[in-house]
């Protein structure tokens, strides 16, 4: 049996028999062959002595056992790391990020709890999936849509408390702000209620997000401050229709006026759905068009697209081309929620204001359907996650595939620096990070790199690193992800969301006034957790008994 | 939900050539619906279906459920350790048992 650091075998032993009083012998695992079973597979690290592995794991099955756990943990001191599902792959898995950590496994906590049609609400246990949530609403037919993110085997808690986002309308795609109450087991074992929760008997839980007095539950997000154990959150009623209309735009400045028009029609509610920015002639898929793209590669041109891939031409010098072959330089699809003639109307508006600004605009009435959908029509989508269908179409990233039929990769983990929403932004950033690849010896697939607009305010400028199970290539990305992240810095780009293998990296660029930031979250891990129990290094925040410098 | 599932039970219990009883067969029905259809179902917007495809040259079928060449301890294997981007699955996810009932399922000629 694997000892956590800084527990003496003895009292490991004891704590790992009162853990087995605590959630049945069968829940609690401790040979090599089970606890392998919680390395992360997409680890950079895979196979070196860096790996982080965790010496044990637990899996209660209620709050109750969940405290009966921590309690026991907090008294032999032995660092626990909470996992939802496990499957926040390419941003850590089931690993913990301190080595021999016990991974407190609550995938069996996998009950929807409530579900409010009237109100569009959920309440959820952190080992709920996206599919399950899909199909307890399905079998139920209840209208309402849970707002998924690309992994649907994702926990539907666990996304929102690592900050995820998800593709139907504004504002469900920011899975914390979400939320609507939580109850989180700390430390020591006691169990807090956020928000409305606070109060016994609470009728409104997940109807009025803040309660009384300071609103805490960001604290519990990209942390390691307390066990969540339940969340609330708003659920997207179904619309009556779903439309979806593309604008392609001519030219390499237009870029500059779509996103202008992209995000004042968002920010005024004209169109609700995600934004999907593409560009037909560079070869940069839309998100619908993304497992295609992944599958099967950019589309096949002539020679003499060949001639300006050859040279390393900059995207501008690819206008003639596209003008010739009627292929938009940028395209937008804008997704539209609601009854018919609202969507239709809306659609009309947008097309207007892109028309007016854009000389050469063209527009396509994409998809159009009623809703509810036939299992058929399911089918035909052209991204499920639009319409708050769970899937895995983008683990099609470096699998095998006719694109890749000899070397499939063994995960991917990404690098997701914010970057403002304006098209000299994207412009900025592609030129930054397109000489930083070619100084790291980076490939890309496309001469030009579009951001994810999941958010209203801001772009996620992601670039996805494949991960194998070969050391040398690992450690070249590895450093090349280090220094995209200092890059990104010097630029005041930051990241969103890592892979646990960079927390420190990116928590240490968050460096105003001498990291206050950090001595602010470290003040506050002292005073909930002064054992330095939970999650040890998570998000970058160490306990003191392991902090750094 | 039960009487699909009898109906199944019945359906694979005349298929039966593993020895695997049809609660056993059907519960593999449940675990493979479950966890592996989302990636390995018909069609080509599913991962897995694709990467088989191309990995046997279409010599075999890329949809799992087609395919007739499938060891149970083949199948244990990968659940558990995982291949390319298909990470390995824990106990709480898929159970020893569930893992027994969906290798014989897998096992199983499917009707098509």
């Amino acid at each position: 049996m694997r000892t956590p650091p800084g527990v003496s075998a003895a009292d490991f032993e004891i704590a790992v028999r009162q853990f087995e009083a605590a959630v049945g012998k069968d829940w609690v695992f401790t040979s090599d062959a089970d606890v392998d079973l919680y390395r992360d597979a997409y680890s950079p690290y895979w196979g070196e002595p860096e790996e982080k592995i965790a010496s044990a794991a637990v899996a209660p099955s209620s709050v109750e056992e969940v405290q009966a756990v921590v309690r026991i943990a907090n008294r032999y001191k032995i660092p626990l790391y909470p996992i939802s599902t496990g499957k926040n792959l390419g941003y850590g898995g089931s690993a913990p990020v301190y080595s021999g950590s016990v991974v407190l496994d609550l995938k069996r906590m996998n009950r929807v709890l409530e579900v409010d049609e009237k109100q569009a609400y959920c309440v959820v246990e952190p080992g709920v999936s996206y599919f399950d949530l899909y199909r307890h609403l399905q079998e139920r037919k209840i209208r309402l849509w849970p707002d998924v993110p690309d992994p649907g085997w994702g926990s539907v808690m666990g996304n929102a408390l690592d900050r995820g986002a998800g593709y139907t309308s504004f504002q469900f795609r920011n899975h914390f702000d979400a939320h609507c109450g939580m109850e989180v087991v700390l430390a020591n074992g006691e169990v807090v209620r956020t928000g409305m929760g606070a109060m016994p008997n609470a009728k409104t839980w997940q109807m009025y997000k803040s309660g009384f007095g300071p609103y805490v539950d960001g604290i519990f997000s990209q942390s390691n401050f307390g066990v969540v154990t339940k969340m609330g959150f708003w659920l997207m009623p179904e619309p009556e229709t779903y439309l979806r209309g593309v604008i392609g735009v001519p030219r390499y400045e237009d870029l500059t006026p779509l996103i202008e028009i992209m995000t004042h029609l968002e920010n005024t509610k004209v169109f609700p759905g995600y934004p999907d920015l593409a560009s037909p002639l560079l070869g940069v898929p839309t998100l619908a068009g993304l497992h295609h793209f992944l599958v099967n590669g950019p589309p096949q041109r002539d020679a003499e697209y060949g001639a300006l891939l050859q040279r390393g031409a900059p995207p501008q010098d690819y206008e003639p081309y596209g003008r010739k072959h009627k292929l938009p330089f940028w395209s937008l699809g804008l997704t539209f929620y609601g009854p018919e003639n609202v969507v239709r109307a809306q659609w009309e508006h947008a097309k207007d204001r892109f028309r007016k600004a854009i000389p050469g605009a063209t527009f396509e009435d994409r998809e159009f359907f009623k809703l509810p959908l036939s299992e058929e029509q399911k089918g035909k989508l052209e991204y499920p996650a639009m319409l708050g269908i769970p899937n895995l179409r983008t683990f099609a990233i470096g699998a095998r595939s006719p694109l890749n039929p000899n070397n499939p990769s063994s995960g991917h983990m990404w690098f997701s620096p914010i970057i403002p929403r304006t098209g000299e932004a994207v412009l900025e950033a592609n030129e930054v990070f397109r000489a930083a690849s070619r100084e790291l010896g980076l490939q890309t697939l496309t001469a030009f790199s579009l951001p994810v607009p999941c958010w209203e305010r801001s772009f996620i400028f992601i670039t996805a690193f494949s991960v194998f199970r070969d050391p040398a290539v690992n450690k070249k990305n590895r450093d090349a992800f280090r220094r995209l992240v200092e890059i990104a810095a010097e630029h005041g780009w930051g990241e969103y969301r890592t892979a646990t293998s960079f927390y420190d990296d990116v928590m240490r660029v968050y460096s105003f006034n001498d990291h206050s930031l950090l001595h602010l979250h470290e003040t506050i891990k002292d005073a909930v957790d002064p054992n330095g129990i939970l999650s040890a290094g998570r998000y970058g925040i160490w306990p003191k008994h392991l902090r750094r410098g | 939900m039960k009487i699909w599932l009898s109906g199944l039970a019945a359906t694979c219990f005349c298929a039966a050539a593993s020895g695997a009883d049809a609660p056993t067969l059907a519960l593999g029905a449940q675990v493979f619906e479950k966890w592996c259809m989302p990636c390995h179902a018909h069609g080509d917007q599913f991962p897995g279906t694709v990467a088989l495809g191309v990995k046997y040259q279409n010599k075999l079928p890329g949809a799992l459920q087609d395919r007739t060449d499938l060891a149970p301890d083949l199948v244990k294997a990968v659940v558990r350790t995982g291949v390319s981007v298909m990470p390995f699955f824990r106990k709480t996810e898929v159970s020893d048992t569930e893992l027994d009932a969906l290798a014989a399922y897998l096992a199983e000629p499917k009707k098509k």
